[in-house]
């Protein structure tokens, strides 16, 4: 987003704030840790799991499995203005199914996509793979055609 | 960490799908991208599904809070206004009995006897007294969408009400014999989640005992059906099922959300007596369950001063309605005038959750000015810490009702006479606030116990007041319903308070589950959560989110429509030079100081408002765009369209009370009082002559009188058909 790449503090502390804002059900500047990556992502990152990990060690208070805006505010700031966690381009997600896609049909068996899924990289769980296949299974030809995959979840409204 | 990936060099090659041929790494590298990819997109999906589910409620909080007001307005006018003055007249029946008020009168009136059964009739044919096979055919008959003939109906309710009046105020239940219970919280008219709890878990039986926790009507469709099963199988299993009372479970409450309208339309000739009968068997309805003296089970929750053994000795039928404040006996505790009408206190509560910071010193901007009759902490103590065995409370119930050892038998007394509030004491004033607190009061994270703002009834209590409450009375956990929760159930309190809802889709197909609760002779709470589907097919995230979002934006755009003028107002305040645009900024904090909702606006603004490249806002085109819908009727003042549009719900809830024979239609005398009435109420002026141009525009038939469902019907906003 434009935003974010205008190096406006300010702006910046306002689109966080906003996001946390919404976890916040105590109205008292904290969120549950287990809500964290929902906000990051939301504020258009793509981090791993490992890189989630690793920043909640950095900003949770004391494993009380909350995170208070005082320290979630400075370093989601740095994420923001480093472009830690950049989005990833059309092509090399194309270039990634093209991986798993050996035989270059151009799409994806659903068993082909939760043998990947499930037990490379960081798993899916159960739910996560039931969740994609449910929503992106082509339901006549009974697989998942890549390039509209890409297209159709880039295209959301986003934030 | 971007990273570029290769294309294997492997050439393509017929393989087995199981094992992989390209280099691992690889195939790993492009797994990890694509999960993460596919994580921000769903996360993404919950951070709207989020906020959707804070506008639903915000909007719901809103308008429960504008019932009240109302209701307040309606108790100052009772005090203020001389008998005989007319808006008092207009409004004295809902506070008063001035028709049959004996027992044997009343069985009479409500007498089914004399209404016929056509052989037209294809729904089912009840005997009584009530079996099982007449409950499980009633339930078939719902199934498959027939309606009971309103003789059935009365007669039903007639052997309800009978039962009732034997129950003590608290149901005291043991499993021991049965080792396990079924605890189902709000339905809301919800018939096919009620119909599937039966089919997950079974019907009611000796063996199979359920606990139904209040707030079985309105807002669904099927609130009358619901009700007529749960009465059917109180009939048959009297010990084995437990019904608590809801604060839906109120014939004002009713009024406003649905249950009122959903009864005279399904039964036009004898809707009233229904309705009339109904408002006695709430009044009736038990208000708690315990379980072998361990849980406690009550529809809203507690407060710092709710003594059980107080609630077991009150007459709970003389508290009809939660909304029918008793007469206060005492000026005001500020000494100022006993009104909420229309409150522009500043500290407006922003939303229900910053309502919280009432207990924090720096905002005690207002102590917000609640009528007397809500305040809750001036009404002296008083407990007599008497022990009532539960035998001892069936005799007296019995006795009260006219019972002799032979169920059935009616004698004349006076307990279902409404007793003239203009009489109340003290006492009752403690004791409707000891029944309010149980119906309409909410759990809050931190300690304390302050007045429920939002709700305008019973309050917001904390952890520490559980903790003392539920050792003062011995007991160890307190389940209670009221609240929607998106996945049917949530504990909090250090686990000592449980929230069970069983409405799904409560706000929108998607938007929540429902669940039941199964507990075995240890008391430990298992949950079967549910959600009901027109297609049986399970919706999937990315459905679900985007159908209840739509719904929810549309509720949104609604309020902003109707919120036009003034929001014109407070964008031209941050637009000085009249340039037409405002920063998004200024549009968020001018959208909340307008609606008071409390919403994430700048989270939202997307999907509400389009902005230049310079982030600035053309509000004027903005307002014309959230234009939603023409009117059908030709009005030559337009400005009373908008007043019309924004307290469409109370001007119903005012019609539906001025109606007194529910006959559906109302004079032009009465339609005028109604405007009038609602001119004092939110202090502004509407001109004689604007109403009787809206009188004469809508009385298509020109007959002197007024349908108010096709009034209604002609002011509902509809979304505009798309554009852009």
């Amino acid at each position: 987003m434009a935003e974010s790449s205008h190096n406006d503090l300010s702006e910046i502390h306002k689109k966080i704030k906003a996001a946390f804002e919404v976890f916040d059900y105590q109205a008292n500047n904290t969120v549950d840790v287990r809500e964290i990556d929902t906000i990051i992502y939301s504020l258009g990152c793509f981090p791993t799991q490992a890189d989630i990990h690793c920043f909640i060690g950095q900003v949770e208070e004391d494993h009380t499995g909350y995170i208070h805006l005082d320290r979630f505010l400075p370093a989601m700031s740095k994420v923001l203005l480093e472009n830690k966690f950049p989005p990833i381009s059309e092509d090399v997600l194309l270039q990634a199914f093209e991986v798993l896609d050996k035989e270059n049909k151009g799409y994806l068996e659903p068993e082909e996509l939760t043998k990947y899924m499930t037990q490379e990289g960081e798993p899916f769980s159960q739910e996560e793979m039931d969740e994609m296949l449910t929503a992106h299974t082509d339901p006549e030809k009974n697989c998942i055609f890549c390039k509209d995959f890409i297209d159709k979840l880039n295209l959301e409204p986003d934030k | 960490m971007g990273c570029s990936m290769g294309k294997s060099q492997v050439p393509p090659q017929k393989c087995n799908r199981v094992s992989i041929s390209v280099p691992a790494a690889t195939a790993i590298r492009a797994a990890l991208l694509i999960q993460r990819w596919y994580r921000q997109y769903v996360a993404r999906l919950e951070m709207r599904r989020r906020c959707t589910w804070n506008i639903f409620q915000s909007i719901e909080y809103a308008g429960q809070q504008d019932q009240i007001k109302l209701y307040n307005f309606f108790g100052f006018l009772m005090e203020h206004f001389t008998p005989g003055s007319s808006e008092r007249n207009l409004i004295s029946h809902i506070f008063r009995e001035n028709e049959i008020c004996r027992d044997a009168e009343w069985e009479r009136y409500f007498c089914y006897k004399s209404i016929e059964v056509p052989d037209s009739y294809t729904g089912p044919h009840l005997t009584f007294p009530m079996t099982f096979c007449g409950v499980s055919k009633l339930v078939e008959a719902f199934k498959h969408k027939q309606q009971l003939h309103a003789r059935y109906v009365l007669q039903i309710l007639g052997e309800t009400w009978r039962l009732l009046r034997m129950l003590p105020n608290i149901n005291h239940v043991s499993v021991h014999h049965t080792q396990q219970i079924t605890i189902c919280g709000d339905l809301h008219g919800h018939l096919e989640d009620l119909l599937l709890i039966f089919y997950k878990n079974g019907l009611p039986s000796p063996e199979k005992p359920y606990v139904f926790n209040g707030d079985f009507v309105d807002r669904g469709k099927n609130s009358l059906e619901i009700l007529l099963i749960l009465f059917g199988f109180l009939l048959v299993y009297p010990n084995d099922v437990h019904l608590n009372r809801g604060n839906h479970e109120d014939h004002i409450v009713n009024l406003r959300y649905g249950f009122t309208k959903e009864v005279l339309v399904k039964y036009r000739v004898h809707g009233k007596k229904i309705l009339k009968l109904l408002q006695k068997i709430f009044s009736w309805l038990p208000v708690a369950t315990i379980i072998d003296h361990k849980v406690l089970i009550v529809h809203g929750g507690i407060s710092k001063t709710t003594d059980l053994n107080t609630i077991a000795k009150v007459d709970r039928h003389k508290y009809v309605s939660a909304l029918r404040p008793p007469k206060v006996t005492q000026p005001a505790a500020d000494g100022s005038k006993p009104q909420a009408v229309n409150d522009e206190d500043g500290g407006q509560v922003e939303c229900r959750r910053r309502v919280y910071s009432l207990t924090y010193p720096s905002s005690a901007k207002g102590q917000r000015n609640q009528p007397s009759r809500r305040s809750l902490h001036n009404v002296p103590f008083s407990s007599h810490q008497v022990n009532w065995s539960v035998e001892e409370e069936l005799k007296r119930r019995r006795r009260q009702a006219g019972f002799d050892q032979s169920y059935g038998e009616i004698r004349t007394s006076d307990s279902d006479s409404d007793p003239d509030f203009g009489e109340a004491t003290e006492t009752d004033e403690h004791e409707w606030k000891q029944l309010v607190d149980l119906l309409w009061s909410d759990p809050m994270p931190q300690n304390g116990c302050v007045p429920n703002e939002v709700r305008g009834g019973g309050c917001y209590w904390g952890p520490d007041v559980t903790e003392e409450v539920l050792e003062r009375h011995n007991l160890q956990l307190l389940i209670r319903s009221h609240e929607c929760k998106q996945d049917g159930y949530e504990f909090c309190h250090d686990r000592r308070v449980l929230t069970i809802f069983s409405a799904s889709n409560y706000y929108e197909v998607g938007s929540n589950r429902g669940a039941y609760i199964r507990m075995g002779a240890d008391l430990v709470p298992h949950f079967n959560q549910y959600q009901a589907s027109r297609t049986g097919r399970e919706l999937t995230l990315t459905q679900s989110v985007g159908w209840t979002e739509r719904s929810a934006l549309r509720a949104l755009r609604e309020q902003l429509f109707v919120h036009k003028s003034d929001l014109i107002s407070a964008f031209q305040e941050f637009d000085p030079n009249n340039t037409g645009m405002i920063s998004l900024s200024y549009w968020a904090s001018a959208t909340e100081t307008v609606l008071k909702l409390g919403l994430p606006w700048r989270v939202l603004r997307s999907q509400l408002v389009n902005s230049n490249k310079h982030g600035m806002v053309d509000y004027m085109r903005w307002i014309r765009e959230l234009s939603i819908t023409e009117p059908k009727l030709e009005i030559s003042d337009t400005s009373i369209l908008e007043t019309m549009y924004k307290n469409h719900s109370n001007l119903e809830t005012i019609f539906r009370i001025i109606d007194t024979d529910h006959s559906g239609l109302i004079s032009y005398e009465e339609f005028h009082q109604t405007w009038k009435l609602l001119s004092t109420h939110l202090k502004m002026e509407i001109s004689d002559e604007a109403i009787a141009d809206l009188a004469q525009s809508i009385d298509f038939n020109k007959d002197g009188s007024i349908d108010i469902n096709e009034f209604m019907e002609a002011f509902r906003l509809v979304d505009r058909p798309a554009h852009s």
